[in-house]
């Protein structure tokens, strides 16, 4: 998509009002993106709006609001297909990524995975790839298999054949490790697994405010995206799913919204994408992940990608002059995200001192506690960036961790 | 408030020197204390008599609070009989959670340090991740583990 919101990144940073406070005394520095991104005032605007002009259900109402919020929230369905570069009825809300994980484990899972199949996973997930996989495992006696990842945390590929080998029913990994940074050769693993007649699963959580992604480019099965970590509200996010295979799928839920028709006894269900939407949806804040994907897409996602990379890695070499500090993850290409322990500070102690200076750091296991178990640390402290984090943030960042090395030294 | 007013000199020399740091053979209660969402871990190991906690050790890793606290308890409790202790790990709790602590006992001395922990809400766990250990090992029930994710007001 053509770019068009060419404005630079200091006026692109006046969209986020919560970005103009101070924190703890000292300007906010917000480097905790990866868990949730801030809101610009066009998505805020849109929450009021909808529910100053237009709040209704939608599908179901003859009246005016009811069609207004119906268009608007079917609206931003395609919105976010475009995003994606996908059809509308392959695109269905959801809460979250992990919602949408979930979805596939039941909906497809139930059917599609049996006793002694495989699922194929990487040791890089976050706990929202790997608990689902695990109770549906549990459910039909199914076996878990995991891609292994090399000392520099990327994916190691040499097995990937005899790994995909076998009953593997779905290979179900990451595209953006949100501990390590790792981009995973998306399109190379769905095209392997593809090769292979295993189904595959995008979790984009990381990637898709952050880069361009586009399902068809991929190749992939599914795909699932949060629309709180690309600027939306919380509560609306996304699974992609192949045309075909969400037709061959049974309900998630049931409920109001996803039928044609009930008796007592049984009931139709309408089509995809609708027929995995049961009950009333998060209908505003849906319309406002529409504004967002819009809002990213005008700035353009190649630009916003090649500016957190290009903080990340600042922040890796200014993090690196820190004695006794470990960096994790690949050295070299890496998406806007740094996870390091200082030597002998524990990653809280990071966070809460980081805190007083107004830096808002994660510190712990970033939901991807079998990864840390295999890098040796119990905890990490993170940076994750974005478009509206400057270089001068990092440059602060680097300054305030010298400060806590200094303190507990 | 200040960050070191958290970071009190007493309890980095706590983090970077715990006392008491290592195992116990003859323990007779040994509880495992987790907390989950930082990995802080503790093992603490403890020889009691009917009356009094004779002896206790602990190892494990954590963050500066969780290992500080740790270190500070053992050397509090070393000696305390089973009804002291009760009542000073019910004090601190009181004075790291309770909406109004008011004041802490006289006998506080250094564990008057986490009395900031308090302002800092998600650390508290933290600081109490050993008591809660010592208090399984005082119950009914002393072989087991406690994890501080459930309890202990965020």
């Amino acid at each position: 998509m053509e770019s068009g919101d060419t404005r630079p990144w200091e006026a692109i940073r006046e969209d986020f009002p919560i970005l103009a406070q101070q924190v703890n005394g000292q300007p906010l520095i917000y480097f905790d993106n990866a868990a949730t991104s801030q809101k610009p005032r066009a998505v805020i605007n849109t929450l009021s709006h909808f529910y100053e002009h237009d709040n209704s259900n939608v599908h179901r109402g003859l009246h005016e609001l009811s069609n207004r919020a119906t268009a608007a929230y079917e609206n931003s369905r395609k919105l976010l297909a475009d995003y994606l570069g996908a059809e509308p009825e392959t695109i269905i809300f959801t809460r979250g990524t992990t919602e949408s994980i979930n979805l596939v484990a039941r909906a497809w899972g139930e059917a599609n995975v049996g006793t002694d199949d495989v699922i194929l996973l990487t040791e890089m997930e976050h706990h929202s790839n790997l608990v689902p996989w695990q109770l549906l495992a549990k459910r039909k006696g199914a076996t878990l298999r995991f891609v292994p990842i090399t000392p520099d945390g990327l994916l190691d590929l040499d097995n990937l054949d005899a790994l995909l080998d076998g009953p593997v029913k779905i290979f179900s990994f990451t595209h953006i490790s949100n501990t390590l940074g790792t981009i995973n050769p998306v399109a190379e693993l769905c095209s392997r697994a593809r090769r292979a007649g295993v189904v595959t699963l995008v979790d984009a959580a990381q990637s898709a405010g952050h880069r361009p992604v586009d399902v068809r480019e991929m190749g992939c099965d599914f795909l699932a995206l949060s629309g709180h970590k690309m600027c939306g509200p919380t509560g609306a996010g996304v699974l992609y799913g192949r045309k075909e295979i969400l037709q061959s799928m049974e309900p998630f839920h049931g409920g109001g919204e996803m039928i044609v028709s009930v008796a007592l006894t049984e009931s139709e269900f309408k089509p995809p994408p609708h027929r995995f939407e049961a009950g009333t949806p998060a209908i505003a804040q849906a319309i406002g992940l529409g504004v967002a994907a819009n809002y990213l897409d005008e700035i353009g996602r190649q630009r916003i990608f090649e500016h957190d990379q290009a903080l990340a890695l600042q922040a890796c070499a200014l993090i690196a002059e820190i004695p006794g500090v470990r960096i994790f993850g690949p050295r070299d290409t890496r998406a806007g995200l740094v996870s390091f322990v200082l030597e002998s500070v524990h990653a809280h102690d990071v966070v809460s001192m980081a805190d007083q200076y107004g830096l808002a750091l994660r510190g712990g296991h970033h939901c991807t506690q079998p990864l840390l178990r295999k890098l040796g640390v119990p905890a990490t402290a993170r940076a994750s960036f974005y478009f509206y984090n400057t270089s001068d943030e990092v440059i602060r960042m680097a300054e305030i961790l010298r400060k806590i090395h200094a303190f507990f030294a | 408030m200040n960050i070191e007013e958290l970071y009190q000199e007493i309890i980095l020399d706590h983090s970077k020197r715990p006392r008491n740091f290592g195992t116990l053979p003859d323990a007779t209660a040994t509880v495992k204390g987790d907390n989950p969402s930082c990995g802080d871990e503790v093992e603490l190991a403890v020889k009691l008599t009917p009356e009094t906690i004779e002896t206790l050790k602990f190892t494990g890793h954590g963050c500066a609070i969780c290992m500080a606290s740790a270190s500070l308890m053992t050397t509090k409790m070393r000696g305390k009989s089973r009804v002291e202790a009760q009542t000073t790990i019910e004090a601190f709790r009181h004075m790291l959670t309770a909406p109004e602590p008011g004041e802490p006992p006289s006998h506080f001395g250094d564990l008057l340090v986490f009395g900031a922990v308090r302002r800092f809400p998600q650390r508290v766990k933290c600081a109490m991740l050993a008591w809660r250990a010592l208090e399984q090992a005082l119950s009914s029930s002393p072989e087991g583990a406690v994890s501080t994710e459930e309890t202990d007001a965020m």
